[in-house]
């Protein structure tokens, strides 16, 4: 069974445990946003004294750090008891495209060019990471939500704002893969 | 004990990210030009449980554990919002190779370097707080 699991999981089956994720949140009365809590953590940190916008009851948030906590652990769950240490088997296309790009084939889940913590020494690798975030922080909360507020709950509600949000996600992404990616390396 | 049930939630949530690999660099990039169907796999059969899901809530009234309706907020209506936030948003999730779930998950990978990423989205999202008034919404 360990085993089982311990192989990388089909996309259909990825997709269904993320649905029941949703719905597990819903059953307990939350909807599934996982960006918020990027704005309850500035609010906990006391924003809110100076910020309008953190100004907020986030005490009544706590349900989504707690959230927020479980996929830490879940992610050490997963790297601790259910890997198998395979590297991710991304398509040939890709690979070749990223070995232009000075980017080694996948030894396991993440390139070390980039998260390695020699990399993150360099200066590329710094701002890459900070400049990275940043822009996902300050982009969720003004789109007012991510991949799972947008993307799967949003979509599954059939909102229209969501669908433009996630056209804006893919004209992000792309500017980036195509364009801002071959000038940095 | 109340908010057990959200960490176990959130467990699962990690686990999937991670064997699904959707919090790898590496997929995001292979989404992003187009080279698999691995990634709108995952995300597309989430959402069409999803819808089934949506549909069934709102169609038989269901209620969550407490016996309350379970609701949804439809979000405003506005395209600059959306378009210019999702764009930003998305420069950095190809950058990164993480949206804000999997830059946590990560972190539990013993990834140390996210914790970086992680610092950033926070001042990111700190600063939209500060300028949000003089942003098109």
């Amino acid at each position: 069974m360990l085993e089982f699991l311990s192989q990388p999981w089909p996309w259909y089956t990825s997709g269904f445990v993320i649905a029941l994720v949703m719905f597990v949140l819903l059953f307990f009365g939350k909807s599934f946003g996982f960006s918020s809590n990027l704005r309850i953590i500035c609010a906990a940190c006391g924003a809110g004294k100076k910020v309008k916008f953190f100004d907020f009851d986030w005490r009544a948030q706590t349900w989504n750090l707690l959230f927020l906590t479980g996929s830490v652990i879940g992610g050490y769950v997963a790297s601790e008891y259910l890997s198998s240490g395979e590297a991710v088997q991304i398509s040939q296309a890709t690979i070749e495209d990223l070995s232009a790009l000075g980017i080694a084939v996948p030894q396991g889940l993440q390139p070390a060019e980039l998260f390695s913590l020699e990399a993150v020494f360099t200066l590329k690798g710094f701002l890459m990471l900070l400049l990275g975030g940043f822009a996902i922080g300050f982009g969720t909360r003004y789109a007012g939500g991510c991949t799972s507020g947008h993307a799967i709950s949003g979509l599954s509600n059939l909102q229209l704002p969501s669908l433009i949000a996630v056209i804006g996600f893919f004209i992000g992404g792309l500017f980036t893969t195509w364009v801002i990616l071959p000038l940095i390396f | 004990m109340n908010g057990l049930k959200f960490i176990l939630a959130g467990i699962l949530f990690g686990v999937v990210m991670s064997k699904s690999e959707a919090i790898s660099w590496f997929r995001i990039q292979e989404m992003f030009r187009f080279q698999s169907f691995h990634m709108y796999g995952i995300i597309g059969t989430a959402v069409v449980l999803g819808v089934l899901m949506v549909y069934a809530i709102k169609k038989y009234k269901l209620r969550d554990f407490e016996g309350n309706p379970i609701t949804f907020t439809p979000k405003e209506m506005s395209v600059a919002r959306y378009l210019i936030g999702g764009s930003v948003f998305g420069l950095g999730w190809a950058l990164t190779g993480a949206c804000p779930g999997p830059l946590f998950v990560n972190v539990g990978h013993g990834y140390w370097a996210f914790l970086l990423a992680i610092l950033g989205a926070l001042a990111g999202t700190f600063t939209y707080g500060v300028i949000k008034d003089r942003l098109p919404h």
